[in-house]
């Protein structure tokens, strides 16, 4: 038990990795045994996540001091060893992807895991990748784990083949390559000047340097955020996210919601190491909060254009990447717990509204597809490829027990979204912008950029609860062109849990925010969490041997 | 050397891009390619550039730093490689089947015009 309380923080890394080698080794046809490795991984890595978050918090003060765990991978202490760091903000973050990654597991065995291609291997991937981002304390290994998200995400996008889909997904490979040869000159350029990437013990370095070493690694931070940026969809190195996210299968879609916030994450971590002290905030400046309006207005302008809820909920992803950079660019260190608070309810709603999207689509008939659903017919080299297309929305498949009442549950369930979206009470939406503006509007005075932000939160609101309106009215109200969709219990069940899991925030917001105030001490406070990575690590010295 | 390193650096990376905005798949690929070139060299470079230099310590005058070059960016350099080598695979693959699936090698999947 012990041992297993040591290496709690590998877990979240370990267990999809191996699960998903050991699924790669069965046969297409054992479809069950890779449906439980899949789940028993999922659900192992969510208890992971739940424990981290448990010994994080102040409830378990013996395990960690300071609330923050580092593991040294091999026994080798930082900074020459690589470490996996687990604060309040990365347990946090873990949680949550695991929270949306259950969710659309379960949800992707109705049907969407079946033809072809090992599905669940590459989502646990993913799960990797992204769990992996999160807790490492090094930044190349945050680069070699958003490779291995990004590689998966390629694998599951493209999930399903079809013209329109490999279009788009090569355009989204091609933007990612791209931005990843940013974020390896950032680092490069880093380790040049400062010679070390370890982040703890790359903020003592810093305040080291000479002015032209200095402006050297300036740059490449600045390198460093763009890479960062690309990923979180800020404008104006966001057109792929709206073009790329809708055309992947409606789980896919759902589980993509946490990688633009890897993006706000990285952002979040290394601006608050290296923007501390005197030294220029080199990443959080005004320049974000500047981005971070012009991504708020465009992703409004793209919801209100939207026509498909898929492209609806893309842009919305859009819209909460633009007010959490332009929360963090304001550098009010009160506003970090707020936006902590928003990202989870933005993830938890994005997820929720994608998978409803799923749900939504086999209710229209293909007579009333829309125009951006119009495929040209296949060329004379696609039979010749010998892929078949597989039309996730065509015909159904009938597996599963179908509920009564879908309409009614469906329409429940598009409005709670709605208000989650657009932050109306009682859900959690209205908490965390409630909590954004009331604290931002504490500082207005003679800045007028709050008064920005807050108009910006309010209109994006507005046009939020505007354009879904409107689609939801085609979708719900119009009986032309309509068909009753059979719903399936285990594609209701993971949506019904996060709406539940919402409420339950809205209701325990106290303590959630609680949590959240303490997570953005933390982050401010930077001492401890280098103390903890630096200081010789008990019981094992170079070398691994236990003392 | 340093400067006909960066030269070369520079003219891949500037070649590199040059072909990542054209319209043709290939050209895409190949553009993708020279970046990972120059930032392969590039990461390689911020080690210092050094000859007979060894990276690994050997057994006589293991206590002298200068003698050594620095291992981390070569371990950083095989790693982005391996990583670049695996995604450029991909991305391959991806392209022969739009090339399949549309008929054309242009990026968007039609000839422009049609």
């Amino acid at each position: 038990m012990n041992s297993l309380m040591q290496h709690l923080p590998v877990m979240p890394i370990i267990l999809p990795l191996l699960a998903g080698a050991a699924m790669l080794l069965l046969q297409e046809s054992q479809r069950s045994a890779r449906v439980t490795i899949a789940l028993t991984s999922a659900f192992a890595q969510l208890t992971a996540a739940i424990a981290l978050l448990y010994f994080t918090t102040d409830a378990a003060p013996q395990v960690w001091p300071e609330g923050i765990g580092v593991y040294s991978i091999g026994g080798w202490a930082a900074p020459f060893g690589i470490v996996l760091v687990v604060d309040r903000l990365s347990a946090l973050m873990v949680a949550l992807g695991t929270t949306v990654a259950v969710a659309t597991l379960v949800y992707s065995i109705a049907r969407w895991d079946r033809p072809g291609q090992p599905f669940h291997s590459v989502f646990q991937f993913l799960m990797m990748g992204v769990n992996g981002a999160f807790l490492t304390g090094d930044l190349f290994n945050l680069f070699v784990f958003f490779e291995i998200l990004l590689a998966a995400s390629y694998a599951l996008l493209l999930r399903g083949v079809g013209t329109r889909r490999v279009r788009r997904g090569l355009h989204y490979i091609a933007v990612n390559l791209a931005s990843t040869f940013l974020f390896l000159i950032g680092v490069a350029l880093i380790y040049g000047v400062a010679g070390t990437l370890n982040m703890a013990d790359l903020t003592g370095k810093v305040a080291e340097l000479s002015p032209a070493d200095r402006s050297l690694f300036d740059t490449g931070a600045a390198i460093l955020g763009v890479a960062f940026l690309v990923k979180a969809g800020s404008w104006p190195l966001n057109f792929w996210l709206p073009r790329a996210y809708p055309i992947a299968i409606a789980p896919v879609s759902a589980a993509f919601g946490i990688m633009t916030k890897v993006g706000i994450y990285a952002v979040l971590r290394v601006g608050t190491l290296m923007g501390d002290d005197d030294v220029a905030a080199a990443l959080l400046g005004w320049i974000l909060f500047y981005i971070g309006m012009a991504t708020l207005v465009a992703g409004t302008i793209g919801m209100l254009a939207s026509l498909h809820l898929k492209r609806l909920v893309s842009h919305s992803i859009i819209v909460s990447s633009g007010l959490l950079l332009a929360a963090l660019g304001l550098g009010i260190e009160a506003l970090t717990a707020p936006v902590l608070f928003y990202l989870v309810v933005s993830v938890l709603t994005t997820g929720t509204f994608f998978m409803l999207t799923g749900m939504t689509d086999r209710a229209r008939l293909p007579l009333f597809a829309l125009r951006e659903e119009v495929e040209p017919p296949p060329a004379p080299f696609y039979t010749a490829f010998g892929v078949a297309e597989i039309d996730p929305y065509g015909v159904d498949e009938e597996v599963g027990t179908a509920l009564p009442a879908a309409m009614a549950f469906l329409g429940f369930i598009f409005v709670c979204c709605v208000m989650l979206v657009a932050g109306l009470p009682p859900l959690p939406g209205f908490v965390a912008k409630f909590a954004l503006l009331s604290t931002a509007l504490g500082f207005a005075e003679g800045n007028g950029a709050i008064w920005g932000l807050a108009a910006g939160i309010l209109v994006s609101g507005f046009a939020a609860v505007f354009a879904t309106t409107r689609i939801g009215m085609r979708l719900f109200w119009t009986t032309v062109g309509r068909r009753t969709p059979r719903l399936r219990i285990l594609e209701a069940l993971p949506v019904a849990s996060l709406v539940l899991l919402t409420l339950g925030i809205s209701a325990a917001s106290g303590s959630v925010m609680t949590y959240f105030e303490a997570a953005a001490d933390s982050l401010h406070d930077p001492q401890a969490y280098i103390r903890a990575v630096l200081s010789p690590q008990e019981g094992v010295e170079p070398g691994g041997r236990e003392r | 050397m340093e400067v006909l390193y960066s030269l070369a650096i520079g003219i891949l990376a500037g070649s590199g891009v040059w072909l990542l905005l054209r319209p043709r798949t290939f050209q895409l690929l190949l553009g993708i390619s020279l970046l990972s070139y120059a930032t392969n060299l590039f990461i390689f470079g911020m080690g210092r550039l050094a000859t007979y230099k060894p990276p690994i310590i050997t057994t006589d005058n293991a206590t002298d730093a200068a003698l050594y070059a620095d291992p981390v960016p070569q371990a950083l350099v095989l790693t982005a490689i391996v990583i670049g080598f695996a995604t450029t695979a991909l991305f391959l693959v991806v392209l022969l089947a739009l090339r399949g699936l549309s008929g054309t090698d242009h990026v968007d999947g039609r000839e422009p015009g049609s």
